[in-house]
């Protein structure tokens, strides 16, 4: 028995978006008696943290804390349209969304409190602390809680906003593929360090290394979870997943549970190292691209790039069993 | 302290601008995380009903086969079952989810009626007031069929003596009367001719399970005033109003999807696979109806990852420059269209992967067969195309001798250049992730590759 070590490399990119059939989302933004402020979505959090990034975009922009910031989404009677969660649009479409909604709310929330303080609207800022000052006069200055409080019982304004995104329908053109599909690309490079039993055909991904650009992190722990979590999604494609094991020959032997459709547990998960670069795209909340789906693909081909680096077996059908590695042994074997 | 990976802000300086956010760039914690790790988060299925009625199918055992007859009398003898449907019960039974968008034509059927066409195809549901009522009642019913030739291949299906079963009369998705989704750009011929090697392998997947903790799922509650509420963990509350509503023939005002905790989603619900049925189901029994996907149905059933068959021919020249790229790729969709032809689009986008080759010629196959209907997956339609441009990347760069990240570097994309689908390139950063990722595992890049810019225009640099 050898244990063989090889390295893999694979570069990759991946659309932000897809418009080829409309692509919007909505939302709006309303302020509450005391200075709270209401995003109502429809859009889905899958787990991914779509809710804490667009309160972070309507924090940003609004110039108020987030924990003034209350999301309220997925309910179709009160939340305006969004297309839904898939394409990696979520962070770029609904935030873009939200931007657009929580500039108009606070385009009215500095003219309530210009009003209050008696002095151009055009002369305040915010500075995220929950305060609208005037510029250069820190002292004279007004709480979001005093200004929401004039803002409904006062002055009689609605702090409001409404925001969508849509970047307009694409048609390919029929004979050529000419098309628009997608807002911006991210890319990714991925370094994958694999150990090959010759005997068990096992592979043992032991490492990834991973260089991700994004646009901007809008939330950099979030960032990693997207990264890791997708890269041990691609481990788990590459060496362990099917639900026709035998596909295409035979419809048979189809896992129905978790004991017969395998994934990594903790000891199979390879350590990864990431480094994250930013070029912000023009279109996106604060330069966002989505990165939601890509962060699985790279791993994949890097992992079987190692694998022949390890032991000469090239293997293009996933997912790359220890039963295809082996076979593969056995064929370099006759050839030699 | 979250774990974060380092931002490498000496990349894109000018760019990047000052920073000067209060709270974007910031780790926040994630809203849902401590009902999360207190299991205090409400899923779908936490909601509890004194009076709720369950959902269950009975599904063809074959690949493809005439329906002969269908009995339910057994069915609807067992204890507690309080309904049966049939596609009769279903108003408007052929639905294709594309048709929000204007995609057709409506391939699918919610119940079968003369016919399945893979195994596992839905073809009576049995609402009881257990599980357990409804899983025996499934068990009942009775169908007896005349068994036709299954198609199980993608090539196969492409060719002419295999058996048509699609009722559009081809096993392909037609592109706007192609019978794939075509790249063209500049002349492939002329560049293999030219090329001073040419390269040419196959690539192929099996499908793949979304394998989401929680399966598929909703609950229909009607409510007094006559509409339905449903409580699903769709990936896209309107998206499912709006099918719903089409497929039950109810005005979407009679509707009210509310969702957002899911527990996996990775393009696994957004078939709207189960609303419809419950929204029937609830209608007829006038009480709250749960459809969710067993463990077995969401892995053999619910739609997976599309298997892909590509080959990839390649026209090199001896300095490592990619002059022409071929790429025959077969999606196979399974019995049905949902999300498919949309993914093959995506596909053909994304071809020839993040390189500037002048010479591309691409056919996405969208192919049906007598398989699960595949549809959605995270990177749908880039995932196994990516799998095979980057295995074939390795291949050539070790054909020709050439490091394979330098053989990358000499290909990769740049601002400025024309991408295979005529979309000019911009924001590109793939030379920069190259380079990065060379430095974390200390693979030397030469000076000249270590100086390549993805503003740079291509040419600049010999």
């Amino acid at each position: 028995m050898t244990l063989l070590h090889g390295r893999g490399f694979a570069s990759v990119n991946y659309p932000t978006g897809m418009n080829l059939g409309g692509d919007p989302s909505q939302a709006l933004v309303h302020a509450t008696t005391m200075g709270g402020f209401v995003v109502s979505l429809s859009s889905v959090d899958l787990g991914q943290g779509l809710k804490t990034v667009v309160a972070q975009c309507a924090a940003e922009t609004l110039g108020i804390p987030m924990e003034n910031v209350i999301v309220d989404t997925a309910d179709t009677d009160t939340g305006p349209h969004c297309m839904g969660t898939f394409a990696s649009r979520g962070t770029h479409r609904v935030g873009n969304a939200v931007i657009m909604a929580a500039r108009e709310a606070r385009e009215v929330m500095l003219q309530v409190a210009a009003d209050e303080l008696e002095v151009d609207a055009g002369d305040l800022e915010t500075d995220g602390t929950g305060y609208v000052a005037v510029k250069g006069a820190a002292a004279k200055r007004i709480h979001i809680s005093d200004i929401a409080l004039a803002a409904h019982f006062k002055q009689g304004k609605t702090i409001s906003g409404r925001g969508i995104f849509l970047k307009e329908r694409s048609y390919p053109v029929p004979e050529t593929g000419e098309m628009d599909p997608d807002s911006c690309q991210a890319h990714a490079c991925t370094v994958a360090e694999v150990e090959v039993d010759d005997e068990t055909g096992v592979v043992t991904v032991l490492r990834l290394y991973n260089t991700y650009e994004i646009g901007r992190a809008l939330n950099p722990a979030m960032v990693a979870q997207q990264v890791e979590g997708g890269a041990w999604m691609g481990v788990s494609h590459a060496i362990f997943e099917s639900t026709e094991p035998y596909y295409p020959a035979s419809r048979e032997h189809g896992p129905v549970d978790f004991s017969e459709y395998l994934m990594p547990g903790p000891g199979e998960s390879p350590e990864q190292t990431s480094v994250i670069l930013e070029r912000p795209a023009s279109n996106g909340p604060f330069g966002a691209k989505g990165i939601g789906e890509m962060t699985a693909n790279a791993p994949i081909p890097a992992i079987a790039n190692a694998i022949f680096d390890a032991c000469g077996v090239r293997l293009a059908t996933m997912p790359f069993t220890p039963e295809s590695v082996l076979r593969g042994l056995d064929a370099l074997r006759d050839a030699a | 302290m979250p774990r974060v990976n380092p931002i490498d802000s000496s990349f894109f300086k000018d760019e990047r601008g000052p920073g000067d956010f209060t709270v974007i760039g910031k780790t926040v914690p994630r809203s849902d995380a401590l009902g999360h790790v207190t299991g205090r988060t409400q899923f779908f299925e936490d909601r509890t009903f004194p009076d709720l009625a369950h959902l269950k199918i009975h599904r063809s055992p074959h690949h493809h086969a005439l329906i002969d007859s269908v009995d339910t009398s057994e069915a609807l003898r067992v204890p507690g079952v309080l309904r049966v449907l049939t596609h009769e019960d279903v108003p408007a039974n052929w639905y294709g989810v594309l048709r929000l968008i204007g995609i057709g034509p409506d391939d699918e059927v919610v119940l079968a009626e003369d016919r399945v066409i893979y195994r596992g195809e839905p073809i009576v549901a049995v609402v009881a007031d257990s599980e357990a009522a409804a899983l025996e009642g499934a068990s009942k019913v009775k169908v007896s069929y005349t068994v036709l030739p299954a198609v199980l291949d993608v090539e196969e299906a492409m060719s002419p003596d295999a058996p048509v079963i699609k009722k559009a009369g081809t096993n392909y998705f037609v592109y706007e009367g192609h019978h794939a989704r075509r790249i063209r750009f500049g002349d492939v011929e002329a560049g293999f001719a030219q090329a001073d090697h040419v390269f040419e392998w196959r690539y192929s997947s099996a499908p793949i399970e979304h394998a989401p903790t929680e399966t598929t799922g909703c609950i229909v509650e009607p409510k007094p005033d006559g509409r339905l509420l449903i409580h699903s963990n769709t990936q896209a509350a309107f998206f499912t109003l709006d099918n719903t509503a089409l497929i039950i023939n109810r005005a979407p005002t009679d509707l009210q999807v509310k969702g957002g905790t899911v527990g996996g989603g990775f393009g696994g619900k957004v078939d709207v696979m189960v609303e419809p049925l419950a929204c029937i189901a609830a209608t007829l029994t006038n009480r709250p109806v749960k459809f969710v996907y067993t463990r077995e149905e969401e892995m053999q059933v619910s739609s997976p990852r599309a298997a892909e068959r590509i080959y990839i021919k390649d026209g090199v020249m001896n300095d490592g420059r990619i002059v022409a790229r071929k790429i025959m790729l077969y999606v196979d969709a399974g019995a049905y269209a949902r999300h498919s032809p949309y993914g093959a689009t995506k596909a053909a986008a994304h071809l020839p992967g993040p390189y500037t080759i002048p010479n591309v010629y691409a056919d996405c196959h969208c192919v049906y067969t007598n398989r699960t209907p595949s549809s959605a997956m995270r990177g749908f339609g880039v995932t196994i195309a990516d799998f095979a441009i980057e295995s074939q990347m390795d291949r050539v760069a070790r054909a020709l001798g050439m490091d394979p990240l330098q053989f990358r570097l000499v290909n990769a994309y740049r601002d400025g250049d024309m991408k295979a689908h005529r979309k000019e390139a911009s924001g590109t950063a793939l030379i920069e992730v190259i380079q990065r990722a060379a430095a974390l595992v200390g693979h030397d890049l030469p000076a000249e590759y270590q100086a390549m810019s993805s503003s740079t225009p291509r040419g600049a640099i010999a």
